[in-house]
């Protein structure tokens, strides 16, 4: 009962927060957007000269006729609403996002499923052979994939296994998926593999010189129960930390990659909402890319009191 | 042909470790025997290959080793076995307890988890609800408290001692013949040493099995020993009888290592003493705390008293010892008196000064009167810093000496805490542990103290090397006549350096007075029973002992 409260507590907390983040960088966001030079209105027509009732007209519906902070206040109440307001051609920016949802997830999802079984598993490795060559050389490969360019990899990548070998549709998402996301996801894994099997490949060594894993086999335990059981828990409380906050960044930011390939994600339409000056829509994908990140803050503590019971006090 | 009272065997054992190519030897030419339901302590300082012999038996050597000569356990030789033929005899033979117990325990599993493991390796047929009866009855039988109930419990949640027990009731699980406990107390206060110590006893009992014990306390030895194997460097010195190694040891190294344990005599000084200390009573008190209580904030709003009542005097010339088990407040107190930990109530009076009030200019000030000495000098010096540059710090820093007169004084401290000037340029990771200590007491006394605070500066060391240290601290205050405050949770090096004693016990001082009487006639329970509870190197006086102390509990 004491550890479920504890718990509650922290996550009450947490959550109180993530309010406060929520509301600066909210904020932040939306006066950088407005304040920046140009007119949106006007931008909006183009050449043609607009007639000023219909650009007063416009700035009343838009709250552009109000101070700045009441704007943002006005913005606030409908998000609230779960309105995320509409950009200058009338779309609600909502179902703009709608359609795009899906395809940032499935490659944010596919990638980051990879770079777990792919790195975590390099990283076991590593630390079993620790300091023969199979180490250095899983080192090596990992840093070096690291160190390539996404926009070099992710061309690479298509060059081969879309054009020369056939094996993988070369952009777009016609095939769906999951052969419209392989390609994608291995170039973001491959990036991100570095780092989780460096984590990894840390903790378990340091796990598998602590006195348990000695205690361990002085009791008869086998080497697999000894790594499979205990050193793969305890070794999962770091690497943990970092894979639950690398999904976060995956579900907002790969413009590169959704660039290249072609995928119509959020990262895309963020990409050109900001070239477009879409001010609303700028807004409104950001503001809910930073709700995913301040969810999966709250996710990685509790993957961590999951994994680490002695974090589950009052 | 083979004897059949020897459980186990060790012949002309030799472990050598290749460390970047060059060779150094752990243990050679060791022999041993150990008969059935015997208990053979193995003893000996840091670096002795006490450890490494008894890792040797179970081939718990790290890879670098390579292993020679023979160990038979039960007539079957171990040495050169596969790790699948090891796995058949670890835990079921020989079963092993180690000397940090909640480290040996994994932190994210339940105990009943853990103990169940155990259960079903060596009863692979029982059910799930089977395994949990048995593991609560292993819990019980080393005196877990509502074992079933705490099944459920993570290592975290239980004490030390507890988590010692907990290991032991691992070891219970497969009733090896053989159990070797590598230091099993050695991290653990007195009282609950005591206690561990009565459980092993329990559990030998109901086995009979036989138990090679490691320890460097002597104290240990004679409480548990039926024999003892002496180790020096990696070889055996001597091996004896219990009773006959404390009568008249026949190694010369033996005798000296005795000779280094403090005990407690609680036996008064020669006069010439005493009678200082009372010529120094009539000056004010350097270090004056009253009403001390220190308060700490806990995170959801609470507050957590340490420290709570507490009235202690040090004057110039003497030494006080405040002793007590850990978290009874002791080093809070004296991280109080730095200015290290927050007042709540009363006054810490050094130098006449209050430090409560005091701004952090004066604070600084007040840092020149106070010296401080640590309990690991590993941590506490710098690493980059050599033994000049540790020691000249505080002389340039605080007390605005040149450079010249600076390494001047340096080389003097040195020379004052028996170190050769020709270390100087040595950094803290050329020194040993002793070395350490001595450069730190040379850092602390630097500045000419009114006040040395030591706390615990002898626990991380070796007995022979503690004796040294001690000397070296008497020495220092006999001649500089600063007042100490000495925390310590080892009862007998109090003994042997304060002249007054201050037993705490959760944040309060339940016992104060001249440590002839607090420690030889004991008024409080408390302070009965932690007397009572250090074992003593003497087993006959010991036996006595232990009565007392478990008609105490």
């Amino acid at each position: 009962m004491g550890a479920g409260l504890g718990l509650a507590l922290r996550i009450g907390r947490r959550v109180g927060t993530l309010a406060i983040v929520f509301l600066g960088v909210t904020f932040i966001i939306y006066i950088a957007v407005y304040a920046l030079p140009g007119d949106p209105i006007r931008a909006l027509a183009g050449d043609r000269p607009l007639d000023e009732s219909i650009v007063e007209a416009l700035r009343v519906k838009y709250n552009l006729d109000l101070p700045i902070w009441q704007q943002y206040l006005a913005y606030l109440g409908g998000l609230f609403h779960g309105d995320l307001g509409s950009d200058f051609t009338g779309r609600s920016v909502g179902s703009l996002m709608a359609s795009r949802w899906p395809v940032t997830i499935a490659l944010a999802l596919t990638a980051w499923v990879m770079e777990v079984l792919v790195g975590l598993s390099i990283g076991i490795v590593q630390a079993l052979k620790k300091g023969t060559a199979l180490d250095h050389g899983l080192l090596a490969l990992t840093v070096l994939a690291s160190c390539v360019p996404v926009f070099v990899l992710g061309v690479l990548l298509q060059q081969l296994f879309g054009v020369r070998l056939g094996w993988l549709p070369v952009a777009g998402v016609r095939d769906g998926w999951p052969a419209s996301y392989l390609l994608p996801a291995m170039v973001i894994a491959l990036f991100g593999l570095s780092a989780v099997s460096r984590l990894m490949r840390g903790a378990m060594v340091d796990n598998l010189s602590a006195d348990y894993v000695r205690a361990g086999r002085a009791k008869g335990f086998g080497q697999g129960r000894i790594v499979g059981v205990h050193v793969l828990r305890n070794s999962l409380i770091p690497a943990s930390t970092y894979l639950a906050t690398d999904l976060g960044y995956l579900l907002g930011g790969t413009v590169v990659i959704e660039g290249i390939f072609n995928l119509p994600g959020v990262g895309n339409l963020l990409f050109d909402a900001i070239r477009t000056h879409e001010g609303p829509t700028v807004v409104g994908v950001s503001t809910a890319l930073i709700l995913v990140f301040l969810v999966t803050s709250v996710l990685v503590d509790v993957i961590h009191v999951g994994l680490d019971p002695r974090l589950r006090r009052a | 042909m083979t004897d059949t009272g020897s459980l186990l065997q060790i012949r002309d054992l030799g472990v050598e470790f290749d460390v970047d190519g060059a060779r150094h030897v752990g243990v050679k030419s060791v022999s041993l025997d150990i008969a059935r339901g015997e208990v053979v302590a193995i003893v000996g300082e840091s670096g002795s290959g006490k450890t490494v012999t008894a890792m040797s038996i179970l081939g718990l050597l790290p890879k670098n080793a390579t292993v020679s000569g023979s160990v038979r356990f039960d007539g079957r030789e171990l040495c050169g076995l596969s790790e699948r033929e090891l796995r058949g005899v670890r835990g079921r033979a020989v079963g092993m307890v180690f000397q940090d117990p909640v480290a040996a325990l994994d932190p994210v599993f339940t105990i009943g988890f853990q103990i169940g493991e155990v259960v079903r390796l060596a009863e692979p047929r029982l059910s799930g609800r089977e395994v949990r009866r048995r593991s609560a009855e292993l819990l019980s039988l080393v005196g877990i408290e509502e074992p079933a109930e705490r099944l459920g419990d993570y290592p975290h949640q239980f004490s030390g001692g507890q988590c010692q027990r907990i290991a032991i009731a691992m070891v219970l699980a497969e009733s090896p013949a053989l159990i070797v406990a590598d230091e099993p107390t050695t991290a653990l206060d007195v009282t609950v040493q005591a206690e561990v110590l009565d459980v092993l006893r329990q559990v030998k009992a109901r086995l009979d099995s036989a138990i090679m014990l490691i320890t460097h306390n002597m104290g240990v030895v004679a409480d548990l020993a039926d024999r003892v194997v002496v180790m020096r460097s990696g070889e055996v010195v001597e091996i004896n009888d219990c009773i006959k190694l404390f009568e008249s040891p026949s190694a010369p190294y033996t005798a000296d290592l005795l000779a280094a344990v403090p005990r407690i005599t609680a036996a008064p000084r020669e006069v010439g003493e005493s009678g200082e200390t009372q010529a120094a009573a009539s000056d004010a008190a350097v270090l004056d705390v009253r009403g001390l209580a220190v308060e700490y904030r806990r995170r959801p709003g609470g507050r957590v008293r340490a420290v709570d009542g507490v009235d202690l005097k040090v004057e110039r010339g003497q030494i006080v010892g405040l002793v007590g088990e850990s978290g009874s407040g002791k080093t809070t107190i004296g991280r109080a008196i730095i200015g290290l930990a927050p007042i709540a109530e009363g006054q810490v009076n050094v130098a006449g000064r209050d430090v409560a009030a005091l701004r952090r200019a004066e604070r600084q000030a007040m840092r020149r009167t106070v010296g401080v000495v640590f309990q690991n000098p590993a941590t506490s010096l710098n690493p980059r810093y050599s033994v000049a540059e540790t020691i000249t710090e505080p002389l340039r820093r605080l007390g605005g000496m040149s450079r010249a007169d600076a390494a001047e004084r340096a080389d003097d401290l040195l020379a004052s805490v028996g170190l050769d000037a020709r270390w100087r340029d040595r950094y803290p990771h050329e020194l040993s542990g002793g070395q350490r200590q001595r450069v730190a007491i040379a850092r602390a006394v630097a500045l000419d103290p009114a006040l040395l605070i030591a706390d615990e500066p002898t626990s991380a060391l070796d007995v022979s090397v503690q004796a040294r240290v001690l000397d070296v601290l008497r020495d220092l205050q006999e001649r500089l006549g600063f007042a100490c405050l000495f925390i310590s949770h080892d009862l007998a090096v109090v003994d042997s350096v304060a002249d007054y004693v201050a037993v705490m016990h959760h944040g309060r001082i339940v016992e104060q007075g001249d440590r002839a009487t607090v420690l030889g006639s004991p008024r409080q329970d408390y302070t009965r029973r932690l007397v009572a509870s250090a074992p003593i190197p003497d087993p006959v006086a010991q036996r006595a002992r232990r009565e007392t102390w478990l008609s105490l509990t």
